[in-house]
């Protein structure tokens, strides 16, 4: 039984469909994600389960993994970020061009998970600015394909001009990113 | 300028004399980058394609366990031996539980040491395909890894039927199972065993006699067991280079030497040995596995230590003395002797050992864990040395580095 | 007397007068061997013909701050896989200086093994090719896993303590 996706609102007729520009832009940035995977420990594991053959996240969209941070939307954080690991992170968050999003994957990721200890960063979100947390320890590959469900939701969704808002400048300057 | 011939790799000059402009150039690979799995970086030094010399960096996901294991009760530190080697997490569980087991002083019973070998030798499987699927990923062969992760999600069910979780199983206790093997694992046990010979044979196939395959592979990365020994390897890439070390067989834990199997070993210690020795190993990692299944003794899952092992739940809301004993097990305030123990299991990577000082208290005094990747992985720039980049990425894949274990 | 026992006896007897104690905790052979000189004593059993001690199999420290002098432990186990024989020496320098020669040239696994017990309790291993920090961050200035340092990061100011049970 497949499930067909909802046309955008817009008026048909004979060979042509008008709609708004940020629907169908919307509806193509979300359905076209391409992933960063940036694994680094037991959660990269679930992630490599998830992009197998059972639970397939390329059906999303993310058939393409980027490792360059240039070609990439989305930057996945999958794994305990140490804080030597920090400024790594940031730069890989910099060089990645707008429109970008990040999925921070697992407990670690979010919150420093099991590790409140003096060398594990406590949540990504200290230093890059995150739009989905997937908790689990590891989240199963049904929770990490929610998580980026609920990206393309926000990427669908999204205003064209979101990126030079004044709150969105403002935003990155809390996380001293320019 | 001469076609480089990989076959003689090891001969070759360090620095090629015919080589265009003769620059040398500092190449970094990592900590994060696609080929190199986990977070590790080098620093190489390359002429070209050449590396001259290379320089590891790592701690870049130190969780420092080791003091973290200071400030918790035994049986909360089962989680924390998960995330060592996260690719097979129930073997450092086991060898957790092993290690304060040989402190008390608990003696368990033939049938909860012979689940314990299923479960371990499932992992070792599992951890040996992901090894040998990204060495094939790495050389470009993808589709060994889509075929074999789709049997590592049945190794996954598995071990969801006894302990809920997936990958960090926090499996067992200290003094037995939780609960006793149910139907549906058995079943799904005696479906895996069927099928999965079959389904690795042909993984086997695709790359072990591949001609492609092996000019690529062999003589990528060599070690001999003198250097090997001297670096203080162990597990498949020791038995690569040529000696039988495994800790099953020399120090037998948990009715190993009721088993009948065999040690495979390598000749020269590069990537193709490596490979072949863990391909064998899931072979005997089967046949342990059928031994143990055919000869499982009856019995309880679990051993007679209320101090140490839970009671059931349906006595602690009946009976006083089950009660204080779950409240004392569960606030930590179980009754480990003062003394230190140095217990050694075969981990996925080799002998994986766990050196516990205790004072008597609720927590350890210390916890040292032995990890095996984080002592082979010093002999990285030696085995690289003289080899091409690309050889380099796929010695670093056949360790079988995990970051993890690395930084700890 | 079995094998062990007899490889046992013979490694004391190789130590000599640098064994200054000598336990068998759940059957591993313990000695406390003197810091100085420790290179030529484990030399000695490495190549003792019939000892073989060619593997060291681990390199760690534990720290006891109630040991006035003798407050750092650097313990080394070896491993004669020719005889599967195990032995645990245990090496004490005080806090103040503690310093001890490094086992690099004898063993090259205790090249980051030393890297990482310097890195966690500050041990000056004299010789050591390359002694700095190897899993924590390059700028940190205290050895964490000294007793007296706290586990979680001390800087930081967002935890509630009504949820952390303080």
């Amino acid at each position: 039984m497949v499930k067909m996706a909802d046309k955008p609102d817009g008026y048909e007729g004979q060979g042509f469909f008008a709609t708004s520009l940020d629907k169908v832009i919307g509806m193509a940035r979300a359905n076209s994600l391409w992933p960063l995977p940036f694994a680094t420990s037991c959660c990269g594991i679930e992630f490599m389960a998830t992009m197998g053959a059972n639970y397939d996240l390329a059906r999303f969209g993310s058939e393409r993994l980027s490792f360059s941070p240039r070609q990439a939307d989305l930057l996945m954080v999958m794994g305990t970020i140490a804080k030597k690991m920090g400024p790594v992170l940031k730069q890989v968050y910099d060089q990645m061009a707008e429109p970008k999003w990040v999925l921070s994957v697992g407990a670690c990721a979010s919150s420093g998970g099991i590790f409140d200890t003096y060398s594990v960063l406590q949540g990504i979100d200290r230093i890059i600015p995150v739009d989905v947390y997937v908790p689990g320890c590891p989240p199963r590959p049904e929770q990490i394909i929610e998580g980026v469900m609920r990206i393309q939701e926000l990427a669908k969704n999204e205003s064209l001009r979101r990126r030079h808002s004044e709150e969105y400048k403002k935003m990155l300057e809390s996380y001293n990113l320019t | 300028m001469t076609t480089p011939d990989t076959q003689k790799q090891g001969q070759a000059p360090l620095v090629a004399h015919d080589s265009i402009d003769g620059e040398i150039a500092i190449l970094n690979l990592g900590p994060t980058h696609p080929a190199t799995h986990g977070v590790f970086q080098n620093v190489l030094k390359v002429d070209g394609e050449r590396i001259l010399e290379a320089e590891p960096t790592i701690g870049y996901i130190h969780r420092a366990f080791e003091k973290l294991a200071e400030r918790r009760p035994y049986n909360q530190i089962t989680p924390i031996t998960d995330r060592l080697n996260y690719c097979s997490s129930p073997i450092n569980n086991m060898g957790w539980h092993m290690t304060v087991e040989k402190l008390a002083g608990i003696e368990l019973p033939k049938r909860v040491e012979y689940m314990r070998v299923i479960i371990m030798e499932l992992s070792r499987i599992a951890d040996h395909l992901i090894c040998n699927s990204v060495i094939g990923v790495d050389t470009g062969a993808l589709t060994g890894f889509t075929y074999m992760f789709q049997e590592r999600e049945l190794i996954y069910e598995m071990f969801e039927e006894v302990c809920g979780a997936r990958l960090t199983t926090n499996i067992g206790r200290v003094g037995g199972f939780e609960r006793d093997f149910s139907d549906a694992f058995k079943q799904k046990l005696d479906t895996f065993l069927k099928g999965f010979p079959a389904r690795f044979e042909e993984f086997d196939g695709m790359l072990a006699r591949n001609r492609i395959f092996m000019d690529r592979v062999i003589k990528a990365g060599p070690i001999s067991a003198e250097r090997a020994l001297n670096y203080g390897f162990t597990g498949p890439n020791l038995r690569a280079a040529g000696v039988d070390y495994d800790v099953r067989v020399m120090n037998p834990y948990s009715s190993y030497e009721d088993f009948e199997f065999d040690i495979p070993i390598g000749q020269d210690g590069d990537t193709f040995d490596r490979f072949v020795v863990r391909q064998q190993e899931i072979r005997e990692s089967l046949k342990i596995i059928r031994q143990a299944l055919d000869n499982m003794p009856a019995g309880k899952h679990f051993t007679d230590v209320p101090d140490f092992y839970l009671p059931p739940k349906d006595e602690v809301y009946r009976s006083m003395e089950a009660l204080i004993y779950h409240f004392k097990i569960v606030m930590g305030e179980t009754p480990i002797p003062a003394g230190e123990v140095y217990h050694a299991v075969e981990g996925g990577n080799g002998e994986l050992g766990f050196y516990l000082i205790s004072d008597g208290g609720r927590t350890p005094y210390r916890l040292h864990f032995r990890r095996p990747c984080f002592i082979y992985y010093q002999a990285y720039p030696e085995m690289i040395k003289g080899s091409m980049l690309s050889d380099a990425v796929l010695t670093m894949s056949s360790m079988n580095v995990i970051a993890g274990e690395l930084d700890a | 007397m079995s094998n062990q026992e007899i490889l046992a006896q013979t490694a004391l007897e190789v130590l000599g007068d640098k064994a200054l104690s000598s336990h068998s905790p759940y059957g591993l052979l313990t000695v406390e061997v003197p810091a100085e000189g420790i290179v030529e004593t484990v030399r000695s059993l490495v190549e003792h013909p019939v000892l073989r001690m060619g593997f060291l199999t681990d390199l760690c420290a534990v720290h006891y701050p109630d040991d006035p002098g003798r407050e750092i432990a650097v313990v080394y186990h070896l491993h004669s896989l020719p005889n599967n024989f195990r032995l645990r020496l245990k090496a004490f320098l005080p806090i103040a200086n503690p310093a001890i020669d490094t086992m690099t040239p004898l063993f090259s696994a205790a090249n980051w093994m030393e890297r990482e017990t310097y890195d966690f309790y500050g041990v000056q291993f004299t010789g050591h090719p390359d002694l700095r920090r190897i899993l924590n961050v390059d700028h940190m200035d205290y050895f964490p896993l000294r007793k007296e340092y706290a586990l979680e990061d001390e800087t930081r100011d967002d935890k509630d303590d009504r949820f952390f049970g303080r």
